[in-house]
């Protein structure tokens, strides 16, 4: 019964070109998110560099699930729920520390080894006789469903059941490896505090904004915009080097034709890239002894390949973005309908040049953060969005830009930079993994 | 130069944010200073980790002139900000210049949300030709690893 209602619900704000305003608006859709999609679906919850000692942990979450990523005494990485199995207190509340040997909840004491298991119960007696070891809380910390570790960075699924790591992402990887391969030592490490930016819309719009192609000249002219004509009209010698904002900035306000020929990519199960020939990361200026060291580790002609990719943003179905060439996570947490955590993250490439990391912090501040003039036009859309959503009348979203009769997602595409495909994929993927993940 | 006369100078510049006078505010600024705002309590590294702004004349001037773009969505309808600072301390006291840190609670509106942050704020200074300008600036925020809407004006 439950899961024809879902059924119905989930056909009734789906069609091909055009999603219901429900699935931005409604506390409902919301609810059946928390409790369907994102528990059947892999999510990112942490970078192994977070929790590189026995004993360190992390605080995260998978959609409205509290959880922490901790590193066992046995060097494994474990993600738990983070919920003491007596009475629902919280294990830790801080953003990371170390716990040593064991967690110890701080109400009553219970402690729990790194994997979760139940160490010690104070007054143990109490419980002697009343069938406490048959109980879910004799159990310890619970396991969420299952977790994966591809090449530093952790996914979860909360689900016991379901689809495979590999299978859900797929060739979608590429993208991933490509950022970690550009490490001459194969590794990342996370740098610093993520920015933290509340957006007072639906999860969905930041992440589908990721493969919008069509509005960094619009949204963005006041920033990018200006800094060009500010940096036409100095006075400044001929060969003067462009400052590294105009780097940064300056590619948002390129014309359609720049954004039609770079090309998008969609993978299977709502993942997808633009970027696929060119982006706006590619004319970036080349930082001395990073092209050597690259040599050094993979030979010219892998070091090229490497480098030769210059993916933009690359999606990873239901909530995060990553940018290879400026290694770079964002984390669009949902925390309801209408409300949304953005974390964005930057990454250090073990083995490469200092200045690779200060051009990644530098388009962090520029692009990402609260008090960033890029950032401040796409959350006043996307809150002009959220409110205008709410009119009578008018109840579809409309995502048809270069939208073909009978798509297959299942297929990998490469197209115009400029369809709106890799939102329609992400909602085909939105739609079967609502209902469990069947195809 | 006095400490009253560095001090002066930073209740100016405050007054001057809030009445909106950005263009006479960006020329306060010496060519190779920097405005700081830190991710972290405490934060020591500007460059190597990510920060809320470090922004150099460019950037500023970009800011600036920004704000008063006719197609500055986010600016319209327009930001307003108001400083209340406690009496500035002189931290070091220089013939050409000053070191001054300032408590400050600072206001921001738009439309019907007002957002309060409470800064401290490091003025460097310096004396060129007579007038006192900004060499360097460093806005810390109480709460600066909170997650905030949008900071639009100039803490």
């Amino acid at each position: 019964m439950e899961e024809q209602t879902l059924r119905d619900t989930v056909n009734r704000v789906i069609r091909p070109e055009q999603v219901h305003r429900d699935v931005y608006t409604s506390a409902e859709i919301f609810r059946l998110e928390m409790k369907h999609l994102f528990p059947n679906c892999w999510v990112y919850v942490g970078h192994e560099s977070q929790t590189a000692k026995p004993g360190d942990y992390i605080t995260a979450q998978i959609g409205d699930q509290p959880l922490l990523q901790v590193r066992h005494t046995d060097g494994e990485i474990k993600v738990l729920y983070n919920r003491c199995p007596h009475k629902g207190t919280k294990i830790v509340i801080d953003k990371a520390g170390n716990t040593g040997k064991f967690f110890r909840c701080p109400y009553h004491a219970w402690s729990f080894k790194t994997d979760g298991c139940l160490l010690a119960i104070p007054l143990k007696k109490g419980y002697e006789g009343t069938g406490l070891e048959g109980t879910e809380a004799a159990k310890g910390l619970a396991p969420v469903g299952a977790w994966h570790n591809y090449r530093g960075f952790i996914f979860a699924r909360l689900a016991k059941d379901g689809i495979g790591f590999e299978e859900f992402f797929g060739e979608a990887l590429s993208s991933l490896d490509n950022m970690v391969d550009r490490s001459p030592v194969g590794r990342l490490t996370v740098v610093g505090a993520p920015l933290r930016y509340m957006h007072r819309c639906n999860w969905k719009m930041l992440v589908e904004n990721q493969t919008d192609t069509c509005h960094p000249m619009v949204a963005h002219e006041s920033s990018a915009g200006t800094a060009v004509k500010i940096w036409e009209t100095m006075e400044k010698p001929a060969d003067a080097p462009k400052p590294p904002a105009m780097e940064i900035i300056a590619p948002f306000m390129s014309p359609y034709e720049f954004f039609e020929n770079m090309g998008i990519r969609t993978w299977p199960n709502g993942h997808g890239h633009t970027g696929v020939h060119h982006s706006i990361h590619s004319d970036y200026s080349a930082v001395p002894g990073y092209y050597d060291a690259m040599v050094e580790a993979y030979g010219e002609e892998r070091a090229q390949a490497i480098l030769g990719e210059n993916r933009h943003n690359t999606v990873y179905f239901p909530n995060i973005m990553i940018k290879g060439p400026i290694q770079q996570l964002r984390n669009f947490i949902p925390l309801g309908p209408d409300k949304t955590l953005v974390e964005s993250w930057i990454f250090r490439l073990e083995g490469a040049p200092d200045e690779l990391v200060a051009r990644t912090a530098m388009y962090n501040r520029m692009i990402n953060a609260p008090t960033s003039m890029v950032g401040h036009d796409d959350l006043e859309m996307y809150e002009r969005a959220q409110e205008g959503l709410m009119a009578d009348g008018l109840e579809w979203v409309n995502i048809q830009r270069l939208y073909e009769e009978g798509e297959d997602f299942s297929e990998e595409a490469v197209l115009n930079g400029t369809t709106e495909r890799q939102m329609r994929n992400q909602f085909d993927a939105w739609k079967r993994f609502m209902i469990g993940g069947a195809a | 130069m006095s400490a009253e006369r560095f001090i002066d100078f930073v209740y100016d510049e405050a007054w001057m944010l809030d009445q909106g006078r950005f263009a006479e505010w960006i020329e306060l600024w010496e060519p190779d200073a920097v405005y700081w705002m830190p991710l972290n309590w405490n934060q020591q590294d500007p460059i190597n980790e990510t920060s809320l702004l470090y922004e150099d004349n460019f950037m500023l001037r970009l800011r600036v002139e920004r704000l008063q773009g006719a197609r500055t969505f986010s600016q319209k309808p327009k930001s307003r900000c108001h400083h209340v600072l406690n009496r500035p301390r002189v931290e070091e006291l220089r013939e050409d210049g000053a070191k001054i840190v300032t408590q400050c609670h600072y206001v921001e509106t738009r439309l019907d949300e007002q957002m309060l942050l409470a800064l401290t704020i490091r003025h460097d200074l310096k004396v060129v030709d007579g007038q006192i300008r900004i060499a360097g600036k460093r806005v810390d925020i109480l709460n600066c690893d909170a997650a905030f809407g949008n900071i639009q004006l100039l803490p």
